[in-house]
């Protein structure tokens, strides 16, 4: 199993690094060639369009599941909303247990691997595009893909493994192993290994590379135009000392400053809806007429609802399979308490974060009204915006219509973002990568290295196809993740039933009053 | 009945004063058992990377298992070998709520702890951990300068 995963992982990326030996000028010329033709069709597969629409079928496959996992635990993230916020509080949690990873600690960690460029130029593109009709069905996925969270991290936890010196590995490769192989159900193994390799894929892509490229872009757009792998180092230096040289101060930094940055955006977001109070219900108006109608948006209510979809499961990575491996590091007696918490996940950043986002872009009056119609003024497929704007940008101009300073908070944030992003996805990758070649310093080097050499690569060139193709490898991840769930899902409620009778009994108890 | 002093350690020098206090106290009690406390300072509310959470429990073991060996076993042995009745704990916490918590539930007559000289700014502006304690405590306590 492992030499067919160490092939099938040889053929996709040994051109990148051998590219670094070229010229500097060729590199993002040969990689971008040499991608586009290796992975164009892996790239069409995952975004592939049901037939007779413009509806990628990955992002139904999310949605589907999201939704079959509400029913099939009955609507669990609204019943157990308070729940899971007693155990964050600790309300729950066994004095005797103090000094272990707590429910807030593992459920921080997770966020700051998924708050960052999703919330802020992922909502920009979808409500640059659908509109603000996208918003409305962006909550609606975030609020379906609790259940999907809720799924997995339960496993997740469940199926980790525990050493003997005290560490823990956990995530969809573990459970889909141990969990196929408790229900006697053949092809575990096989999932386990196919996860790993687009885990790792997706670690150097879109938790690497994707984040190394938009943060210099950030840093070049204040500073002026200067050589990405300038950036590059710089950021692959600091990646290093952390992942490599285990300097945790670093870590320590920035965890404690996006947490910061977060509350501020949140903050501002809130100030500038405070301060257009009366646009409240008019925007809300926009937000339900535009899911709906459309309100002129290219594709009409398909498009605002596809935009709203995709860029949810973008941001919140509800499916992914991610955050099982985040969240596995939590000691607790009950798998299902963390299952209860990771639900948060997708409300905050989603519902909460996202939701902010897509407001302050809509009041601020950005996108351009036709005033003879009421209808959004489309260019092509995108919303006429005032300069223009997109992404990071029309984002940051809707902020800085009521905080002319707020665009410099908002590039320092994405940068921060863009770093916590990636120490948590190249713990991601490393757990992958561990799986398939074994836990060592040796095997764990290789990974790390080659993590930090992504870096600079990502930083220094324009990456569309390897953009594209490390995109399709997160999303491959759901794919593989979403159908190992179908297979485990009644493990997670017999967990569920089993606690929510003990807790009724009382024989769970709070420990704090 | 036992009384019961819980003495406070923090790992610095002003330890040996507030054993040498609680010594004095439970020879002028009679009947009288130390409990040596060490709290290891932790917060369930700080911001981790997704590797310091999957060591932290290797990590745990190591602090609590460093404390015993280096702060409290030494300190116990001591006072056992004076005569004294001791035994020691470790726990991982905010050290004024745990003292607290432990006294409570040992049914302690009292606590011992010595002042701190390392109070930076966030304890000038917050309160030290002696302050809140002395403030919030359920029993007698004493601050040996």
């Amino acid at each position: 199993m492992n030499k067919i995963a160490v092939s099938i992982f040889a053929w996709l990326f040994m051109s990148a690094p051998m590219a670094l030996a070229q010229d500097a000028q060729s590199i993002d010329q040969t990689i971008n060639e040499t991608f586009a033709s290796a992975t164009g069709w892996f790239v069409n597969l995952i975004f592939a369009p049901l037939p007779g629409t413009s509806f990628p079928w990955i992002v139904l496959w999310l949605v589907v599941a999201a939704t079959l996992f509400t029913f099939y635990f009955g609507f669990i993230q609204f019943r157990a909303f308070r729940h899971s916020i007693q155990l964050v509080k600790g309300d729950y949690s066994d004095p005797n247990d103090a000094g272990e990873v707590s429910h807030f600690q593992a459920l921080a960690t997770a966020l700051s691997g998924t708050v960052g460029l999703g919330n802020i130029a992922g909502v920009a593109v979808a409500v640059g595009i659908g509109g603000p009709g996208a918003t409305f069905w962006m909550i609606l996925a975030g609020l379906l893909g609790m259940a999907s969270k809720f799924t997995e991290c339960t496993l997740g936890v469940k199926y980790r493994n525990e050493y003997a010196d005290g560490t823990v590995s956990g995530g969809p490769m573990y459970y889909m192993s141990k969990g196929f192989a408790e229900r006697g159900v053949p092809g575990g193994k096989f999932l386990a290994v196919l996860f790993s390799v687009f885990c790792i894929l997706g670690s150097l892509g879109g938790g690497n590379m994707f984040q190394a490229n938009q943060a210099h872009a950030q840093i070049s757009g204040i500073l002026g135009d200067y050589p990405g792998w300038i950036t590059g180092l710089l950021f692959a230096a600091l990646v290093f000392a952390v992942i490599v040289g285990g300097i945790k101060s670093i870590a320590r930094v920035t965890e404690k400053v996006v947490p910061f940055m977060g509350v501020l955006y949140v903050t501002a977001a809130i100030v500038i809806l405070l301060v257009n109070f009366d646009h409240i219900g008019w925007a809300f108006q926009q937000i339900f007429a535009g899911a709906f109608t459309g309100l002129g948006v290219a594709g009409g209510l398909v498009g605002a609802l596809i935009q709203g979809f995709k860029r949810a499961a973008f941001s919140n990575e509800a499916g992914v399979g991610s955050a099982a491996i985040a969240h596995s590091a939590v000691r607790t007696k009950e798998p299902i308490t963390e299952g209860f918490v990771s639900l948060l996940e997708p409300f905050i950043d989603t519902v909460v974060i996202c939701t902010m986002t897509a407001l302050v872009i809509t009041i601020s009056g950005q996108l351009l009204i036709d005033p003879a119609t009421g209808n959004y003024i489309v260019e092509g497929s995108m919303i006429k915006t005032i300069g223009d704007t997109s992404g990071v940008a029309l984002t940051s101009a809707a902020f800085a219509s009521a905080f002319s300073w707020f665009p410099y908070v908002l590039a320092i944030a994405v940068i921060l973002f863009a770093f916590s992003t990636m120490i948590s996805w190249s713990y991601y990758g490393l757990k992958a990568w561990t799986y398939m070649f074994g836990e060592g310093k040796a095997t764990e080097l290789v990974f790390k290295i080659m993590f930090c050499v992504f870096v600079v690569i990502g930083a220094a060139a324009n990456l569309g196809p390897v953009i594209d193709f490390s995109d399709a490898a997160i999303f491959a991840m759901a794919v593989v993740n979403i159908s190992a769930l179908y297979v485990l899902m009644p493990i997670v409620k017999t967990e569920l039933n089993s606690y929510l009778s003990r807790l009724k009994s009382g024989e769970i108890r709070k420990f704090k009053h | 009945m036992t009384a019961k002093i819980v003495v406070g350690l923090g790992g610095g020098e002003g330890e040996s004063r507030a054993l040498t206090y609680a010594k004095k106290m439970a020879k002028l009690i009679g009947e009288c058992e130390l409990i040596v406390v060490y709290v290891v300072e932790w917060s369930p509310y700080t911001f981790q990377t997704p590797e310091e959470n999957a060591e932290r429990h290797k990590r745990r073991e190591q602090e609590i298992e460093a404390a015993t060996s280096r702060v409290v076993n030494p300190a116990v042995e001591a006072l056992r070998g004076e005569g004294y009745s001791a035994r020691g704990l470790v726990r991982h916490g905010d050290v004024a709520d745990l003292l607290e918590i432990i006294a409570k539930e040992e049914g302690a007559d009292q606590i011992v702890v010595s002042r701190t000289s390392k109070e930076g700014v966030l304890k000038r502006v917050f309160g030290s951990s002696t302050a809140h304690l002395v403030m919030h405590a359920s029993v007698p306590v004493t601050v040996v300068a």
